[in-house]
């Protein structure tokens, strides 16, 4: 375990250093604590694969402790980030990690290829497969969603195999369609909303996954699982015709 | 009634101070790009300091006040005239109804903000009036505004109400309070800035000469930058061994750098999770500073400690917490 300081007002606790379900469920208990019980100053926290990030105001963590301020402001005081390093330090220490990881599998259809998928024949190329093969096996495996972030509602998910890992586009594409569904290295994701990306899309589905009236905005959660399934495009056009 | 939109200018948004609490979900926090100006502004007009605003970028737009109303303009300054007078920025200006406020030609800065006393009263999503553009959500429509649209206002505060009456019955025009906010507070705006910055978590995983040149050299800011984030051209900077990065939260004012080696800064509207090296962190005093920076101009960075930063965090809240009291003074 590492905590490190994300700029001056936010810290990142690194639970382990590898993607694994041992280190997520580590992410869940500590994200479990904080939400029971957020620390003085907090104003929210991330859970990813491997870190949780707080964010803090540094003024109010030191307000909320008790830390008498001077005319001089801080000079000689202990600095916020300390008080938070050793408040999370020990929050580490007391958790387990048992948490529950929910059994929910959501199914995500999928048109692969063709205007929906500009980048199936690179990643084919890139693996010595057919774009056939990728989206069999793509299609195929069932995915953890270990974080959800880059975008409203846009899951990172686990579990995919290695046999149709990509490289990141050495440039980010400025604009990415919504509903695409992209590989990055050994990650596979949906974008919910149109956006900048690195990622090399291999396909579309026409489900929203972010729907802002509702609290919480999205449909997907950290510790969910999730399968992709093929579709045709015209099953493509009349899903997203009809909602969802 | 309220205020009207004869002229929409190039990209004027609502945001407030951005919408905290949705990043486990990937909601960004949106809200301002200079968050100082904007609390200035709202505390000028007796506001919350957190109140939604208008965030006016570069070339400002034409709106009909079809009400009296108590504004404040702070931050970039963009020649805002009214009825053709010039408008005192960082103080209250009593406008009355019929009023038409202008803007012309960009004398400092990128961004200013449009406090009104009482706020805009436009309908809050996931807790906050920020207008976020790529989501299409919160502030006017989840869009920037257009020709035509009508802001309403929403209730003054007691004191600034009080305030405008006694104005209205003094004033045929517009009239600026003799009193605002010192150049003194303001942060360390200035064009071609010199902004400071922490080490970010992989800064000793790019090559010595890249580390070096990160903090020797201008970097200029590219036509492509916004509120998302400010792109930036300058010598490459590479690591001095391939790292395998795994996603994790990132932060306003983090300077990330992608394989192709150009910084790129996030900022107000940038994505909750990052998997490019982070190379610096921006401090948030300086934040401001960088939202103020057009593109064209260049930046530098210069590195400075955590408990530097931390003092300087605090000492600015500390002459914020007096402002907002010197003000409740003024109008007790």
């Amino acid at each position: 375990m590492k905590i490190y300081p994300l700029g001056d007002a936010a810290a990142v606790i690194e639970l382990g250093g590898e993607i694994s379900e041992a280190v997520h469920r580590k992410v869940k208990a500590l994200s479990i604590q904080l939400e029971a019980q957020p620390i003085p100053g907090m104003i929210e926290y991330v859970p990813a694969f491997t870190t949780v990030t707080v964010f803090y105001d540094p003024y109010r963590v030191l307000r909320e402790m008790g830390v008498q301020l001077s005319e001089a402001g801080m000079s000689g005081l202990v600095s916020p980030y300390r008080k938070v390093h050793d408040m999370l330090e020990r929050m580490v220490a007391e958790i387990g990690d048992e948490a529950e990881i929910a059994a929910r599998v959501i199914e995500i259809p999928v048109c692969y290829g063709e205007e929906f998928g500009p980048d199936l024949e690179f990643v084919a190329n890139h693996n010595g497969l057919t774009p056939e093969e990728v989206i069999r096996i793509h299609s195929s495996a069932e995915y953890l969603v270990y974080m959800v972030g880059f975008a409203p509602g846009f899951p990172y998910l686990g579990g995919m195999p290695e046999a149709i890992a990509a490289p990141r586009r050495p440039s980010p594409r400025l604009a990415i369609p919504a509903g695409s569904v992209g590989i990055a290295g050994k990650q596979t994701g949906v974008y919910p909303i149109e956006t900048p990306g690195g990622w090399q899309i291999i396909g579309r589905t026409p489900i929203e996954l972010f729907i802002p009236d509702s609290n919480p905005p999205t449909i997907l959660a950290s510790g969910d699982r999730i399968c992709f399934r093929a579709i045709s495009r015209q099953e493509y056009m009349e899903r997203k015709e009809g909602g969802r | 009634m309220g205020i009207k939109v004869l002229r929409a200018g190039l990209q004027t948004t609502v945001q407030d101070l951005g919408r905290y609490g949705f990043q486990q979900h990937g909601v960004i926090v949106s809200g301002a790009m200079d968050t100082f100006a904007l609390r200035m502004a709202n505390l000028l007009v007796g506001n919350n300091e957190g109140e939604a605003a208008l965030e006016i970028t570069l070339m400002g737009p034409r709106l009909e006040f079809e009400q009296d109303v108590l504004i404040a303009i702070c931050g970039a300054d963009l020649s805002a005239k009214v009825d053709g007078v010039p408008a005192r920025q960082w103080c209250p200006v009593y406008i009355k109804k019929g009023s038409v406020l202008s803007f012309g030609g960009c004398v400092f800065g990128c961004r200013a903000y449009l406090a009104v006393a009482g706020g805009f009263a436009v309908k809050e999503v996931l807790n906050s009036r920020s207008t976020y553009l790529r989501a299409g959500i919160g502030g006017y429509l989840g869009r920037a505004l257009q020709e035509g649209d009508v802001l309403t206002v929403g209730s003054p505060a007691e004191w600034s109400d009080r305030e405008m009456r006694k104005l209205a019955e003094q004033s045929a025009g517009m009239t600026a309070l003799g009193w605002g906010i010192s150049v003194d507070l303001f942060p360390s705006y200035g064009t071609n800035p010199t902004i400071r910055v922490l080490r970010g978590a992989q800064f000793n995983h790019f090559a010595q000469e890249s580390r070096d040149a990160f903090l020797a050299s201008p970097f200029k800011v590219l036509p492509q930058s916004d509120r998302m984030g400010y792109r930036l051209k300058g010598p490459k900077l590479e690591l001095s061994e391939p790292l395998e990065m795994i996603s994790e939260a990132v932060a306003s004012g983090t300077v990330q750098v992608p394989p192709e080696g150009q910084p790129i800064v996030l900022l107000a509207d940038r994505q909750t999770a990052g998997g490019y090296p982070k190379i610096a962190q921006i401090i948030s005093v300086d934040l401001p500073v960088i939202a103020q920076a057009k593109p064209g101009e260049s930046l530098r960075f210069q590195v400075v400690s955590l408990e530097e930063a931390e003092a300087l965090y605090v000492a600015r809240e500390m002459q914020i917490e007096q402002v907002r009291q010197a003000i409740a003074l003024r109008y007790r």
